[in-house]
C-alpha cells in the first residue's frame, strides 16, 4: 500500500510522518518474515468489518454475587466479540506453548520459579524488611499500607507536599485494587494511563479485561468509537496504526509535564531494594524517568530475594504471558535520580491474610502473566469484564474470594475444572484444586445459591459411589445417542451452549476393561 | 501500631510453616550456538531490531541515512557528535525533540538480543523513550550468551537505574496488530562497533 492509498484524512491530524507511509497488517523484518513479540499475532486477528455493539461486563450490586453467567451471555450473543477475542486469546496460548517448548529447561524453571516464591511467602517478613533497608539506604522513601484505603492516602500525602496535581502512571493491577485512579479524580488529581490498553479502558470508564492486554475484548473498531468520542479522532478510521499513533501523540504532551510518575512493580528485589517493570510500549520506563517525582506501588508479594533469581522470572515471564522471549523493556529502579524524589508503597491488601490460608496462599506466587486465561475456555469465551472483578480467569476465581467471600461467591464455578491453567502456570500454581476448594468452602459456608448448591449434592452423591458414577456416565452416553438435537441443546443444558456434545463412545472405558481385561486376569 | 508494624506482625502470624530452602540457580546451557553475535542479532531482528555493521571508511555508514535525516541528534557515545549535549540537559523534558539518540551498550544477550544500559550509558534514562529512534554501540566482545549469564553481571546491583532494551517499543493493544512506537523509540538499530575502534565522527 502506498500513500496515494490512504483515506487523505489518514495523512492528517496527529498521526506521526513516518507512521503515514503504509504498512503492513503485522510488521515484518527486512527479510519479509512476520515478527513474533509484543502479543502479536501470527496473522492480522481482524474483527469482521460489521460494526457490533461491545457487551458490557457484569452488572455490579454493592456486595451481592456477582451474576458471571449472565454478564458472559450477553459476550456470547456477541458472535463478532466473542469470535475474535476466542480467537486472539488462542494465539497468545499457541505462542506460549511454541516459546516453553524451545526452552529445554522449561519444566526446571517452573520447578524453581515455584520454590523461590514458597521460601521468599515463608519467610516474607524477613525479605520485606530486608527490601526496606536497602531501598532506605539507596535514598527511596519507603511506606508501608495496610490497604487499598491507605494506599492511595499515603500517595495523595506525597503528591500533595510537592503540589503535584498531575500524575502519569504504568498499567498496575495492584491500583486497579485500590481504586487508585478513582480516588484521585474525586481529590483534584489527573491521573493518565499511559499503556495503550489501559488508556483506552481509561477512555471508555472501563476496567481492564485482562491482565496484561486489558482492552483485549474490544475490537478496533470499538477503539475507533472510544478515541473519536475522547481524543477526537475520525470515527471512521479503525486502521490500528493510526488508533495507536492517535494515543502515543496525545498522551506524550502528558508524560512531558507530569509533577508525578507512578508504575506498578513486576518484581521487587530484596538484596538490592530494586524494583523491576516489565513492558513492551516503555510507558513504564517514561513514567519512571521522566517526571521529577517518582512513586513505585509494590505488592508485598512481589518481592524475590535476590538479583540472579530475576534470571528465572524474566525467562518466564513474557514467554508464558505472550510468547515472546522477554519484553520490549525490563527496567530495574533502585535510586531516585539527582535533585529527584522516589518513593515506594508496600501494599498488603488482604496479602498478609491470605497468607495464612492453608489451601490458598500459594496463590500469592502469581506473577500476573495471564497465561492461565488465556487457555481458559470460560474466559475467552465470556470475556475478563463478565468476572465483575480486578482480577478475571482462573488465577482471579482463586483470589477474588480472598477480598471478598460474598461478592465473588459464584466465580469459582466459571470453570470447567479441565486443568489447563494449572499445566501452564509459570510458577506452578495448582490453580483448578484451588477452585475445587473454594468451591468447598463457599457450600459449607452457604455463599452460594441453592440451585449450584443441589447441584454439587447430586453430583456429590454420584461421585461418591462408583456404580452410581456407572450408571449415570452409561446412562448419560446412552442418552447422547438416542436423544433428538432439542433435548441436548436447550437452556437447561449449559454445556450444550455454542459448542457441539462430544460423540458418545459406543462402549465406557469401564465397561471395556471388565470386558477385556478383567475376564483375561480371570478377575 | 504502625501500618509497617501491622503487616510484618500479620505475616509472623500467618507465614507457612516448614523448612522451604532457597533453591540454587543453575546457568543453564545457552539456548544459543556458539557464534553469539550472530544468534545476538537473530534474535533482535525477531524483536523487531536491527543489526548494522560498521562500514569500512564511515563506521557509522549502516545508520547514516538516519543520522542524515535527523534534525536533533543526541550522542552519549565519544564515536560521534551529536547537536545536543546530553550533559548539559537539566531535566529530562528537554529531550523530548531528539530524532535520534546514540548510546553505547555495556552488553548484549544473545538468547533475547537485548542491550543494557545504566543510567551512565543513556546520561539522560529518558533519552532511551523520549527518542524517535534509538543507535546502539554493542562491542560484539560484550554479548553474553543467555538472561541467567546476565543476571550475574554486577551492574544490577550497583545502578541507580539498569534497563534491558529489546528492539524498540511495541504493542498489540489493538486486536492484535503489531505496532512499533507505542509510547518509546520507533526504531532500535544494534551498530556491532567495538569499544575504541573509532574516532570522532
Amino acid at each position: 500500500m502506498s500513500v496515494e492509498d490512504l483515506n487523505p484524512r489518514e495523512r492528517e491530524g496527529v498521526i506521526h510522518p513516518e507512521v503515514r507511509a503504509g504498512h503492513d497488517e503485522s510488521e515484518r523484518a527486512p527479510d519479509g518474515r512476520r515478527l513474533q513479540h509484543a502479543e502479536a499475532a501470527s496473522k492480522p486477528i481482524r474483527a469482521p468489518q460489521t460494526r457490533e455493539p461491545q457487551p458490557r461486563g457484569a452488572k455490579i450490586r454493592g456486595d451481592r454475587p456477582i451474576n458471571q453467567s449472565e454478564a458472559a451471555e450477553r459476550f456470547l450473543a456477541a458472535p463478532l466479540h466473542q469470535a475474535a477475542h476466542d480467537e486472539r486469546l488462542w494465539d497468545l496460548r499457541k505462542k506460549r506453548d511454541a516459546s516453553a517448548h524451545g526452552v529445554p529447561e522449561w519444566e526446571e524453571l517452573r520447578e524453581l520459579a515455584s520454590q523461590i516464591k514458597t521460601h521468599t511467602l515463608s519467610h516474607l517478613d524477613r525479605y520485606l524488611e530486608q527490601f526496606e533497608a536497602a531501598a532506605k539506604a539507596n535514598g527511596v522513601h519507603v511506606h508501608w499500607a495496610k490497604d487499598g484505603a491507605d494506599h492511595n492516602r499515603i500517595v495523595l500525602e506525597i503528591l500533595r507536599s510537592h503540589g503535584a496535581k498531575t500524575l502519569v502512571k504504568s498499567k498496575s493491577m495492584l491500583t486497579e485494587e485500590c481504586g487508585f485512579r478513582h480516588h484521585m479524580a474525586a481529590n483534584g488529581i489527573e491521573v493518565i494511563e499511559t499503556d495503550l490498553g489501559e488508556r483506552i479502558q481509561q477512555l471508555d470508564n472501563e476496567e481492564p479485561s485482562h491482565v496484561v492486554a486489558p482492552a483485549v475484548h474490544k475490537t478496533r473498531m470499538d477503539v475507533a468509537e472510544v478515541f473519536a468520542k475522547t481524543l477526537g479522532t475520525d470515527p471512521d478510521n479503525d486502521d490500528a496504526h493510526y488508533l495507536a499513533e492517535s494515543q502515543r501523540e496525545t498522551t506524550r504532551p502528558y508524560i512531558l509535564k507530569a509533577d508525578a510518575g507512578m508504575t506498578g512493580c513486576n518484581f521487587a528485589i530484596a538484596e538490592t531494594g530494586t524494583v523491576v517493570t516489565c513492558t513492551n510500549e516503555g510507558n513504564a520506563d517514561l513514567s519512571g524517568n521522566v517526571p521529577p517525582l517518582q512513586i513505585h506501588s509494590i505488592g508485598i508479594e512481589k518481592i524475590v530475594p535476590k538479583v540472579e533469581h530475576l534470571g528465572v522470572f524474566i525467562r518466564l515471564l513474557s514467554r508464558s504471558a505472550l510468547g515472546s522471549p522477554i519484553t520490549q523493556y525490563t527496567s530495574h529502579f533502585r535510586a531516585p535520580r539527582a535533585g529527584t524524589e522516589m518513593h515506594m508503597v508496600l501494599v498488603d491488601n488482604g496479602r498478609s491474610e491470605r497468607l495464612g490460608m492453608e489451601e490458598f496462599w500459594t496463590s500469592l506466587k502469581c506473577i500476573r502473566c495471564g497465561a492461565c486465561m488465556n487457555t481458559c475456555p470460560v474466559y475467552r469465551r465470556s470475556g475478563g469484564l463478565s468476572y465483575g472483578a480486578t482480577y478475571s480467569g482462573p488465577i482471579g476465581l482463586i483470589i477474588d474470594p480472598t477480598f471478598n467471600k460474598r461478592k465473588y461467591s459464584t466465580l469459582p464455578f466459571s470453570s470447567t475444572m479441565n486443568g489447563s491453567c494449572t499445566n501452564v502456570c509459570p510458577v506452578k500454581i495448582n490453580i483448578h484444586e484451588q477452585i475445587f476448594a473454594w468451591r468447598k468452602v463457599l457450600v459449607e459456608e452457604h455463599q452460594i445459591p441453592a440451585l449450584k448448591q443441589g447441584m454439587m449434592k447430586a453430583a456429590g452423591a454420584v461421585l461418591s459411589r462408583p456404580a452410581a458414577y456407572r450408571a449415570a456416565i452409561g446412562a448419560a452416553d446412552s442418552a447422547l445417542k438416542v436423544l433428538p438435537r432439542f433435548a441436548v441443546y436447550n437452556p437447561l443444558n449449559t454445556w450444550g451452549k455454542k459448542r457441539e456434545m462430544p460423540d458418545a463412545p459406543r462402549q465406557t472405558f469401564h465397561a471395556w476393561y471388565k470386558q477385556n481385561r478383567m475376564k483375561d486376569t480371570g478377575r | 501500631m504502625s501500618a509497617r508494624d501491622a503487616i510484618l506482625d500479620g505475616i509472623r502470624r500467618n507465614r507457612p510453616a516448614g523448612d522451604f530452602p532457597l533453591p540454587e540457580v543453575p546457568l543453564f546451557t545457552p539456548l544459543v550456538g556458539e557464534d553469539l553475535v550472530v544468534e545476538f542479532g537473530e534474535r533482535l531482528q525477531r524483536m523487531g531490531g536491527r543489526v548494522a555493521e560498521p562500514g569500512a571508511g564511515d563506521v557509522f555508514a549502516g545508520v547514516r541515512e538516519r543520522l542524515d535525516a535527523a534534525k536533533v541528534v543526541a550522542s552519549a557515545v565519544p564515536e560521534l557528535t551529536g547537536n545536543r549535549d546530553l550533559r548539559g540537559v537539566r531535566a529530562p523534558q528537554e529531550v523530548e525533540d531528539v530524532d535520534v539518540a546514540v548510546v553505547r551498550a555495556v552488553f548484549g544477550i544473545a538468547e533475547t538480543g537485548s542491550v543494557l544500559f545504566t543510567q551512565d550509558q543513556l546520561i539522560v534514562n529518558a533519552v532511551g523513550y523520549l527518542a524517535q529512534h534509538l543507535v546502539v554501540l554493542l562491542d560484539p566482545a560484550d554479548i553474553v550468551p543467555n538472561v541467567q549469564a546476565a543476571y550475574r553481571r554486577p551492574e544490577f546491583g550497583r545502578s541507580a537505574y539498569a534497563v534491558l532494551h529489546t528492539g524498540p517499543s511495541a504493542t498489540a493493544d489493538i486486536e492484535g496488530v503489531l505496532i512499533h512506537g507505542a509510547q518509546g523509540v520507533r526504531s532500535l538499530t544494534v551498530l556491532l562497533l567495538p569499544r575504541g575502534a573509532a574516532g570522532r565522527g
